[in-house]
């Protein structure tokens, strides 16, 4: 018998027939389809952000080989990273720029499902675990800034977590935990790591299962005029048609990321001093700007309770309606369907706006 | 009133589930929650040397183990804060060219007796005492 590649796989292929339901697997992908049309393109960015999270997870891994996360140490091994270990630049820059563009990814997602009402019935719960997968990732945005402890994190820092302080009750003893302490000092620096590092990647890949998990379950949403038109209803095979497209995005998000981390590394700053005063023309990262900005218009007072206080009180309104528009909107009433798209697009150029000024402030 | 038996033993199993998650849940919290760190109680610091400070000017010293700020106004006197702002934590500074106290971080003032004058600061700074004894510049809680 011969043992050409092509036998010696057919032989591995019997092998793993004999034991697993190979056979099922390659029917149910034979048949997964994706729609096709006008908003086709928005579907690709579920998988370019998780694409985005494997490169975070790779270069993670690595810089952990040579960070210490120490107050004392932590600023010295990512300056050691930067400038002594062979390609640290660039894999401390992948990491940093990877994390942005996931995040700006992931805005991206999130509101072409929005605006393609693809939340509605039956994908409540993609919608929910979407909700906590951006909620997680801002928390690894904000966990990751304080670890090279320079100045500008150690003040951005300080400033979110006075603020989640400022939630009636469980506000204090939220902050005193995170920053391991009443101030932000040395000893919050390892609660940061333990929690960008093993926490939040846990809870993180836990709900990824679940958002793919349901996705699969009900297929990706359809255009809403296939219902009522079934004969223009246009799909193409997963494998491989989409997922050759999906792979070739991923090769130029990766390009995109490599030109973007070598000609603008990521930079370091000084090094943070508990004794110093904050610097002039401090701004935390770009997704928290707009949050930045707008409590920056609040004033002393609103009322009997603080500005800051007032300021949370309506963003935390306006998130908690967001979560909840699979239930606002559940697509009998065109008026609230109309009420709801408006409110999309003020969010989008209220955030925007907002970024913005924060940005050139 | 007759209790079915059913009802009793979900009573008994519930309160022991529940016992039993507290007794789990209970050192995790006071785990994440870290001791009180022992601070020397600081009464007075010595924060700078007359001529150290040029009037219309401010530095940062310690006062124990946080920040503070002093001040040497335009007419030469002194005077003293904590230097955390009350809005969001962060550290002020003197700004020479507005003779008043600032926050960068979202842009807040004080007036140079601490006052919120500006921007979203809600309260006043910790004011300090100062004294002189011979050419150094103490800083006390204020009595």
């Amino acid at each position: 018998m011969s043992t050409s590649p092509e036998n010696r796989d057919r032989a591995f292929l019997a092998w793993l027939k004999d034991r697993y339901p190979i056979t099922q697997f390659a029917e149910w992908a034979e048949h997964k389809t994706v729609p096709v049309g006008r908003n086709a393109f928005w579907y690709y960015f579920g998988g370019i952000t998780l694409f985005l999270f494997l490169i975070q997870v790779g270069t993670g891994i690595m810089l952990m080989f040579y960070y210490k996360g120490s107050a004392d140490t932590a600023f010295e091994s990512v300056r050691f990273i930067s400038a002594k270990v062979p390609f640290g630049w660039l894999v401390r820059s992948v990491h940093a720029w990877s994390a942005n563009l996931m995040i700006l990814s992931v805005f991206i997602h999130m509101f072409s499902v929005f605006f393609m009402r693809a939340y509605r019935k039956p994908r409540e719960l993609t919608w929910l675990s979407g909700i906590v997968l951006l909620a997680l990732l801002l928390g690894f945005g904000f966990s990751g800034y304080l670890l090279p402890w320079n100045e500008l994190a150690f003040f951005a820092t300080k400033v979110g977590t006075d603020i989640i302080g400022v939630i009636p009750v469980i506000g204090e003893p939220i902050m005193y935990v995170l920053r391991g302490g009443e101030e932000v000092t040395g000893s919050t620096l390892p609660r940061f790591f333990a929690l960008h590092v093993a926490l939040f990647p846990a809870l993180l890949t836990i709900f990824i299962a679940a958002h793919l998990f349901f996705i699969q379950l009900q297929g990706i949403h359809e255009p809403e005029v296939w219902q009522e038109q079934p004969e223009k209803r246009k799909t193409m095979p997963f494998f491989p048609h989409f997922f050759a497209r999906e792979m070739l995005l991923w090769l130029i998000t990766l390009n995109i990321l490599a030109v973007l981390a070598v000609f603008f590394p990521a930079e370091l700053g000084v090094k943070a001093d508990p004794f110093s005063p904050a610097p002039a023309g401090i701004k935390p990262e770009w997704y928290f700007l707009a949050t930045f900005e707008f409590l920056k218009y609040m004033p002393a007072h609103v009322g009997p309770i603080e500005g800051e206080q007032f300021g949370l009180l309506l963003i935390s309104i306006g998130f908690l309606v967001w979560v909840l528009v699979p239930w606002i909107d559940r697509g009998r009433h065109p008026t609230i369907t109309k009420i709801v798209m408006a409110a999309g697009v003020l969010i989008l150029v209220f955030l925007s706006i907002m970024t913005y000024l924060g940005w050139a402030a | 009133m007759k209790f079915e038996r059913r009802t009793i033993v979900n009573w008994f199993v519930g309160g022991s589930a529940a016992a039993w998650l507290g007794s789990v849940i209970h050192p995790i919290v006071r785990f994440l929650m870290p001791p009180p760190e022992q601070e020397a109680a600081v009464s007075s610091v010595k924060a700078a040397t007359l001529t150290e400070l040029q009037p219309n000017s401010g530095k940062i010293f310690k006062f124990g183990a946080k920040p503070a700020l002093l001040v040497r106004r335009p007419d030469g006197t002194f005077s003293a804060f904590m230097a955390k702002c009350t809005h969001l934590d962060c550290i002020v500074q003197y700004r020479a060219d507005k003779e008043r106290i600032w926050c960068a971080c979202h842009n807040g003032f004080y007036d140079l007796n601490g006052t919120n004058v500006a921007g979203p600061p809600p309260r006043p700074l910790d004011a300090l005492e100062v004294h002189m004894q011979g050419d150094d510049v103490y800083v006390t809680r204020k009595s």
